[in-house]
């Protein structure tokens, strides 16, 4: 297999207004986040000849890629329309830079949004919080989404001797990023007492380990390595990509403790020629607390089973050993469902070019991002770097 | 709108139709492959091991293990209010396969990881009953 290693780059990058954004209907929301991406890229929208998008929650269309395109009134000759869950936003960029570095189109433009908060109607919020599952084999159980993850936790912490202190430190980390972060939907730092002391959902995860219900949308740019140096902000090149595939349903998990992150995440160094100890900044899918340790072992960055203890100490703050989740998180910064993943990308982006202020990793020369989807079903992971390498 | 909501009842399907007859008899039924001896659930037309298409329906034990459990305290939707607390717990059958269930007729805060569990059947409807298991003391 011939490796993408620096083939490609992301030479766009911009984020709607996020959180509470009653305004904008999701479509409007994809074609705002499509509009400051290509203005970030300082190109038109003729320069675009690939488009992907993720369907919306809020309003689908049979092909929304073809819709968003129809909208925009662009004529892409590289056009889809990608939906692996959370994991979407990453696996997208592979299929992206896959058809970039084979020629079938130069430019792609990949933007998402939804608007999960201010757009549902109460039946359908209710039919999004419980169509997730097996029709017969789980839904009769009545596991609320937050307790799928509940289920990874509870074995995690029977099996490493994880505590609930440890998981609340991932939401006062991404919390206290959040506090720094303007666009942030919840800002006010927490303690880890106060995560615990938060509304019990699913045993053990309160609802301070649970992700935000958000509106907002992302996009961004990528071409190829020798077209990046043309644009009008610096390029931030993939380095490596990776996905690994486990199962749909949780009740069919190769295991409670070991995702398929490992498998995108070695398959994702292997490429890049790096590893874990050479990345600057990572940003990690946290839509429940338990979710970012399992991530922080199979990524390799701490021992399986050490999770945990890796997330004290603010090892993962800001300043720390490896700041994760630098925007806020799906925990605080937003998550407005299929989406969630692409603000770790541009936060990503954003980090490398040195533009996030308050709240920046000094001297970040390499980003790690990961996403998954489903139940810990998918996972996608990607390594960006300032150079070319 | 007034009406209570309801509780997600399966809708068999041909390939799953056995195990939900074997349900409404209150058996566990589970698929054996005739070739390699595998057991799996839930029910597929070849064999996940070896990709026969000799997999056959048997009774299991119905007995297991508790491999993950969490209490649930606020419903997926309102048709479980009255559940809650309720424990939502994925069992490791004897045989093999793992399914999810619910531990029932005990205090949530007794159901711990590892325990042993045993089938038992909730009547839903006149052809659907629903597998959740008790702790075996």
């Amino acid at each position: 297999m011939e490796s993408l290693r620096g083939k490609v780059a992301i030479v766009g990058a911009a984020d709607t207004e996020v959180g509470v954004v009653p305004h904008l209907s999701a479509t409007q929301m994809y074609v705002k986040a499509a509009k400051l991406a290509l203005e970030d890229a300082g190109i038109t929208k003729e320069d675009v000849d690939g488009l992907i998008t993720c369907n919306s929650w809020v309003e689908p269309y049979l092909y929304h890629a073809e819709m968003i395109a129809e909208y925009m009134q662009i004529f892409p000759r590289y056009c889809l329309n990608v939906a692996t869950g959370g994991g979407t936003t990453l696996a997208i960029m592979q299929h992206a830079a896959t058809a970039i570095a084979s020629g079938v189109c130069n430019t792609v433009l990949i933007t998402m949004a939804d608007n999960m908060l201010s757009g549902l109607s109460r039946d359908k919020a209710i039919e999004a919080m419980s169509t997730a599952g097996h029709a017969q084999f789980e839904r009769p159980y009545g596991p609320p989404i937050p307790a799928f993850y509940a289920l990874i936790a509870r074995a995690h912490m029977h099996a490493y001797g994880t505590t609930s202190e440890q998981l609340a430190a991932v939401s006062v980390a991404c919390r206290k990023h959040a506090s720094m972060n303007p666009a942030a939907q919840m800002r006010t730092p927490i303690t880890v007492e106060d995560v615990l002391n938060s509304k019990i959902i699913a045993d053990p995860l309160h609802l301070l380990d649970c992700s935000l219900v958000s509106d907002g949308g992302a996009a961004i740019i990528m071409t190829s390595a020798e077209r990046a140096k043309d644009f009008k902000k610096k390029p931030v090149y993939m380095l490596g990509v990776g996905e690994g595939h486990s199962h749909e349903h949780i009740s069919q998990a190769r295991s409670l403790t070991t995702s398929a992150a490992k498998e995108a995440g070695e398959r994702t160094y292997a490429m890049a020629g790096l590893g874990p100890k050479d990345i600057d900044v990572a940003e990690l899918y946290d839509c429940f607390t338990p979710v970012v340790i399992v991530e922080l072992e199979d990524l390799g960055f701490c021992p399986k089973g050490e999770g945990g203890r890796f997330v004290e100490d603010g090892r993962i703050e800001l300043g720390g050993e490896l700041p994760i989740n630098t925007h806020g998180g799906m925990m605080s910064h937003c998550h407005p469902g299929h989406p969630g993943s692409m603000f770790s990308m541009t936060e990503a982006v954003f980090q490398l070019r040195n533009e996030c202020g308050p709240r920046q990793v000094k001297d970040a020369e390499v980003a790690f991002v990961h996403a998954q989807g489903g139940i810990m079903s998918t996972h996608c992971s990607m390594i960006l770097a300032k150079e070319r390498g | 709108m007034s009406q209570l909501p309801a509780k997600p009842v399966p809708e068999p399907t041909s390939e799953t139709q056995p195990y939900w007859d074997g349900c409404k008899n209150h058996e566990l039924r589970i698929q054996k492959c005739a070739a390699c001896n595998h057991f799996q659930f839930y029910p597929r037309i070849y064999c996940t091991k070896c990709m026969s298409d000799q997999v056959a329906w048997v009774t299991a034990s119905g007995r297991g293990k508790v491999l993950s459990c969490t209490t649930v305290y606020r419903p997926v939707t309102k048709a479980f209010a009255e559940d809650v607390p309720y424990v939502v717990a994925l069992i490791a059958l004897d045989e093999g396969p793992q399914m999810m269930s619910n531990v029932v007729g005990c205090p949530p805060e007794k159901v711990k990881i590892g325990m042993r569990v045993q089938v038992t059947f909730e009547d839903w409807t006149e052809d659907i009953s629903v597998a959740k298991f008790t702790l075996v003391e």
